[in-house]
């Protein structure tokens, strides 16, 4: 048994090496949030997905699309659980689509996806939250992967924060100090402010709050079955013990008589 | 078919024996099943269970991620986020398909450095060790393969990286890379080809997995002592095992149910801890990663494969006798397939006649030494190609070649083995006491 145990831990040592090679540029700062998801128990909060949803459509969906998600899944429970009806008045509300049937332009339907948002060039927010890695080494380890997790709504938050005023002028086009960004200057001119989004539940909303807020939404548009994966996991892992327990005890009696008493 | 006396099965009522005459297919799974085993068979030896288990999971998981899987370049990605999103339990079965491919690997590696230490590959059991190491290439390129299908950055950079390997060949390199590639570049027919290989490497696995225990089936178990079975008399031979079944199949699902709660919890809680943030990230011919690095289980192969720069001298030796056909390229390539070869030739490089490296004083420590060298390699593949890392890899990576070409021959001449048990009962009894006489003479001799 307590081999087993070693070797588990002599293993969980040398796959730590395998999360950490996604060392980006140097002195990137992330900020370690407190998510309500992170932790095998770890949840989505309904109430900030909703919030983070309403800042997504007011001020991300402006240049970013998340051509991955399907509307309909806003109704899904472990996500932000709108009503049915809701959904609907959202889709048709606030985006168009382009129908090949019509050959063209209608207003949406749950069934379908958030458009794809290319005007600007940037990139599809879909699965951002899982595409980046905030937290690394140290010394190549994966250790901090291990203990925090990869970071990548961390890095999101970070990187909404983290704009420190300065701003170049490079090839004809304008960037923007970022503390968070690998390089420390991005394209994506500072998109939240403080009380940019009015909620109205009166929910806090200086640029931190916003800022963390659209990355639990994020996290939820590239995870959305996560809490359904960790509720499997958590039944699994119960069920498995106790069919370890039940097999070691039964190997135990069956070895019992061909293994005779210790002399020592 | 074992060279272990035991007790075969025998066809009783009619119908046994009508079906056995015309195919004895229940013979055959019982004295399978029924193999005589070492007793003292310790712990490092329930990986090759684990392992079975794995090429049935991927197996498996496999088969029901094609019904949702689109092999095409526009489609594979969105295909991917459809088994997440949109599939019954798809996002179950594609983590539980993509951790499983690193349970495998973690399982193969200890099974192998357990064969490493005590000897299995040693007469007679050398043609199990080559199939085996043939199953281990299989797996390596299913898994690289497997690795491409998402269709993300780090898939389409990889297989870019590694099909480029082949085409350090010299003079005929071009030609097959854009053979294996269908094309110029990675492109769609790449993935459509990678696909079908994908699902017809495991075929290819389970065949020679069946060779393997076939193979020692024959020659029996190695065990911890090195000792063989003795197989004068069934009495005697029963004396030093017991049938797999039962004793061996509990206590292998039992040590399988432990590394399945291990497994179970990285599913459920930490499914991409493994993988890598980039893969999330739709390929894009036109946008290079920063860190183009592959998997965690081909780190230490590919930490090999960079050791060698053109600063190295044995390389510019080597370019310099071929007259430059052999550039640091194609040395690297050379190198890390040699790796493995080199593991592949471990029963007639070593020149001990003693199996087990408990008997051996010194080899011990050597192998020691050749574990914390492959978990160097390992870290040494992710970091970046700069110093001290790339001095440190040459260093690991000669070690990796001495520990086989030059310490396992010498070893073997100049060591002086300890006292090795003269039966496994003797080894048996040490640990766990002798049994009573009582239970002893219950088992009646013939």
């Amino acid at each position: 048994m307590f081999k087993t145990l070693a070797i588990g831990a002599a293993f969980a040592l040398a796959l730590a090496p395998a999360a950490t090679f996604a060392a980006g540029g140097g002195e990137q700062h992330i900020e370690d949030v407190a998510f309500s998801f992170e932790g095998p128990f770890g949840k989505y909060d309904q109430n900030q997905l909703q919030r983070g949803l309403q800042i997504y459509t007011e001020v991300c969906a402006a240049c970013h699309g998340l051509k991955q998600v399907p509307i309909r899944t806003l109704g899904d429970e472990g996500g932000p659980h709108l009503p049915e009806d809701q959904v609907r008045a959202y889709a048709a509300e606030y985006f168009e689509v382009f129908d090949a049937e019509l050959d063209d332009y209608r207003p949406a339907k749950p069934s379908d996806h958030f458009p794809e948002n290319t005007a600007a060039g940037a990139p599809d927010l879909s699965l951002m939250a899982k595409s980046r890695a905030g937290f690394h080494g140290p010394y190549g380890t994966g250790i901090n992967q291990l203990l925090r997790g990869i970071g990548g709504p961390e890095y999101i938050t970070s990187l909404l924060i983290g704009y420190t005023g300065e701003q170049k002028e490079e090839a004809g086009s304008i960037l923007y100090e970022n503390t968070a960004f690998p390089g420390g200057w991005i394209s994506m001119a500072p998109p939240l402010f403080d009380e940019q989004v009015e909620f109205v539940d009166g929910h806090p909303n200086s640029l931190h709050h916003l800022a963390e807020d659209v990355s639990a939404f994020l996290m939820w548009t590239a995870e959305p079955k996560m809490m359904a994966r960790k509720q499997a996991g958590l039944v699994g892992v119960l069920f498995l013990i106790i069919l370890s327990v039940l097999l070691y005890l039964t190997n135990k009696k069956l070895w019992a008589p061909i293994k005779g008493k210790k002399s020592a | 078919m074992s060279g272990i006396p035991h007790d075969h099965y025998e066809p009783k009522t009619g119908g046994e024996k009508w079906l056995h005459s015309r195919l004895p297919i229940v013979g055959l799974v019982y004295d399978t099943i029924m193999i005589p085993t070492p007793k003292n068979l310790n712990w490092w030896w329930i990986w090759g269970i684990v392992l079975a288990f794995c090429l049935v999971l991927q197996i498996v998981t496999g088969v029901v991620l094609v019904m949702h899987y689109t092999p095409h370049v526009d489609l594979a990605f969105a295909s991917v986020e459809h088994i997440m999103r949109n599939v019954n339990g798809g996002y179950m079965l594609r983590y539980l398909h993509a951790n499983g491919a690193s349970l495998f690997f973690v399982a193969v590696y200890i099974h192998i450095f357990r064969g490493l230490f005590y000897g299995s590959y040693k007469a007679p059991r050398e043609v199990t060790w080559i199939i085996g190491m043939l199953i281990y290439l299989c797996m390596m390129g299913t898994a690289f393969m497997g690795y491409v299908l998402p269709w993300g950055q780090m898939s389409f950079w990889g297989a870019t990286v590694i099909t480029g390997l082949f085409g350090a060949i010299p003079f005929i390199g071009e030609s097959i890379q854009t053979w294996l590639l269908g094309g110029p570049a990675v492109d769609n027919a790449t993935l459509n080809r990678f696909f079908s290989l994908h699902y017809l490497l495991p075929m290819v696995i389970a065949a020679l997995v069946i060779l393997h225990i076939w193979a020692f089936h024959t020659t029996g178990n190695n065990n911890p002592t090195g000792v063989d079975v003795r197989r004068g008399s069934k009495a005697e031979a029963e004396k030093d095992t017991l049938p797999f079944w039962p004793y061996f199949v509990i206590k292998d699902l039992f040590a399988l149910a432990v590394v399945m709660v291990v497994f179970w919890a990285i599913v459920g809680f930490m499914p991409n801890y493994l993988g890598h943030p980039d893969n999330y990230i739709e390929a894009n011919a036109l946008v290079t990663p920063a860190h183009i690095v592959p998997e965690w289980y081909f780190l230490p192969f590919y930490a090999i494969l960079r050791a060698f720069t053109g600063e190295v001298w044995v390389v510019q030796f080597a370019s310099f006798i071929t007259g430059g056909i052999v550039d640091a390229k194609f040395f690297g390539v050379i190198a890390m397939f040699g790796a493995i070869i080199a593991m592949a030739l471990a029963p007639w490089l070593d020149t001990s006649t003693v199996r087990s490296g408990s008997y051996r004083p010194m080899f011990k420590w050597w192998f020691y030494l050749l574990v914390i060298d492959f978990m160097a390699l390992m870290w040494l593949g992710a970091m970046p190609a700069e110093e001290p890392y790339a001095s440190f890899s040459l260093i690991a990576s000669a070690y990796w070649f001495g520990y086989f070409f030059v310490i396992l021959p010498i070893l073997g001449v100049i060591e002086k083995p300890t006292a090795i048990p003269a039966t496994i009962e003797e080894d048996f009894d040490a640990h766990y006491g002798k049994k009573s006489d009582a239970s002893a003479e219950a088992t009646p001799a013939e």
